[in-house]
């Protein structure tokens, strides 16, 4: 079972940042909660997490950061998309960052990232983004001799220790067979 | 099997909500006329939001990336039907200019009803998309587009569904033709797009301009609309439909 984290303040915005990840898990088996609805048996029965992302002016989730500790002692694969990206930084102790992105984009991938492998468009839609600690490698952004480019936005990250993913950009958006390559982590 | 317990009505979550007073934001909605931005504001409306006004850009270039042409000047009996103010801009459609008139209809809405927020009927088009997102961003509103990625003959089922009446008023591919003008979406159109969408890779809502409707009733209207003329234009696989309402 996938448990889906809506972490969206309006409830108007699960229309556009859940369920268009629900339509792409269609054949698989689904929890969908609010995080702040979350509970420890949802945790227990999931076997892998997404935590979706949310509109630009919604910041809600930050001033809730406690709701997410849950992390720390978690060992199943988890995606965290753009919101999800950002939560993830935040609880392994990374920071934070002002940057707009909004449309079609192309990043750079390193070494293959859930299917996803050289110059890929994707969507951003963002005001923030996270810095990760070291306890992440970063996928995306690579320069041309596939070295991380460290003076860009970080675009996709994979935890050292676990399966951990998280990708700043929305990939129910322009490459929804990412999430499908997750899933079957 | 997906359990979406986010939809009960008693849920803690919402309960939250509503004590915080989000669930009442007032919104304006981007307004085609179409079966789209319609959709658009009733679930809008049917998830608590106050819709409180249309926002209608009249581009005067029919090849418009941005904006429908066909019948946008008919929203105003739409807007009315509705019981809803309309803010209807005129724009000469050229590609940038017509964002800023937009973005000055959007302002407009926001000094004379308050709005928090915009809604639009997007939902493929990452180009019509990300411009009114980076307006919203701007002015500091929230932007929401509720048929974002949706399944497109979800959407239209969605229509039948909510009982919304919609006629096509426009067709621009083959193998649609004039016979398809002041078709009503119903279960036999879903099905024979359904059908030209296997055989003819065509969108079957429309999202590639295949079509464009023009709604006369719905759950969101206070009174239906009727047709009281029109006038077809085109020729083979391209037709437009002028009507005039009542």
């Amino acid at each position: 079972m996938i448990l889906v984290v809506n972490v969206c303040r309006e409830r108007l915005h699960y229309y556009e940042f859940v369920k268009p990840v629900l339509d792409i898990l269609k054949d698989c088996d689904i929890l969908v909660s609010h995080y702040l609805d979350l509970k420890q048996e949802d945790l227990a029965i999931c076997d892998k997490v997404i935590i979706c992302g949310t509109s630009l002016k919604d910041n809600g989730f930050l001033e809730n950061m406690d709701k997410f500790s849950w992390l720390k002692d978690f060992d199943k694969p988890v995606l965290g998309i753009c919101a999800g990206f950002q939560i993830l930084g935040l609880t392994f102790g990374g920071k934070a960052k002002k940057k707009t992105e909004i449309g079609f984009f192309h990043e750079k991938f390193g070494s293959e990232f859930l299917g996803l492998k050289g110059e890929v468009e994707v969507y951003h839609l963002h005001n923030n983004y996270a810095l990760f600690g070291d306890e992440f490698e970063v996928f995306s952004p690579r320069d041309d001799s596939g070295e991380p480019a460290g003076d860009e936005v970080v675009q996709a990250v994979k935890s050292k220790g676990k399966d951990f993913y998280g990708v700043l950009f929305h990939p129910e958006v322009r490459n929804k067979e990412m999430i499908l390559e997750f899933c079957r982590l | 099997m997906q359990n979406h317990r986010v939809f009960d009505p008693y849920d803690f979550t919402w309960k939250f909500v509503e004590i915080w007073g989000f669930i009442f934001m007032k919104l304006g909605i981007l307004f085609s006329g179409g079966k789209d931005s319609t959709l658009a504001a009733w679930i809008a409306r049917r998830e608590g939001y106050e819709v409180n006004c249309l926002i209608s850009i009249s581009s005067e270039n029919k090849e418009s990336f941005m904006f429908h042409v066909p019948s946008i000047e008919r929203t105003a009996k739409q807007a009315e039907a509705m019981g809803l103010p309309i803010i209807l801009k005129k724009s000469k459609g050229e590609k940038e200019v017509e964002l800023k008139d937009l973005e000055e209809a959007i302002v407009e809405a926001r000094n004379k009803f308050g709005i928090e927020g915009i809604v639009t009927g997007a939902v493929e088009s990452v180009y019509q998309a990300s411009r009114v997102q980076k307006i919203c961003n701007r002015l500091g509103l929230e932007c929401f587009n509720p048929l974002w990625q949706k399944d497109q003959i979800e959407l239209l089922r969605d229509l039948v569904k909510e009982k919304f009446e919609v006629i096509v008023v426009g067709v621009a591919a083959y193998p649609l033709d004039e016979k398809f003008l002041g078709r009503k979406i119903d279960e036999e159109f879903i099905d024979e797009m359904s059908s030209l969408q296997e055989k003819f890779d065509i969108n079957p809502a429309g999202e590639g301009g295949e079509f464009e409707s023009f709604v006369l009733d719905g759950p969101v209207f206070e009174r239906g609309l009727e047709i009281a003329s029109f006038e077809d234009f085109g020729s083979g696989n391209s037709w437009r439909r002028e009507v005039e309402v009542k």
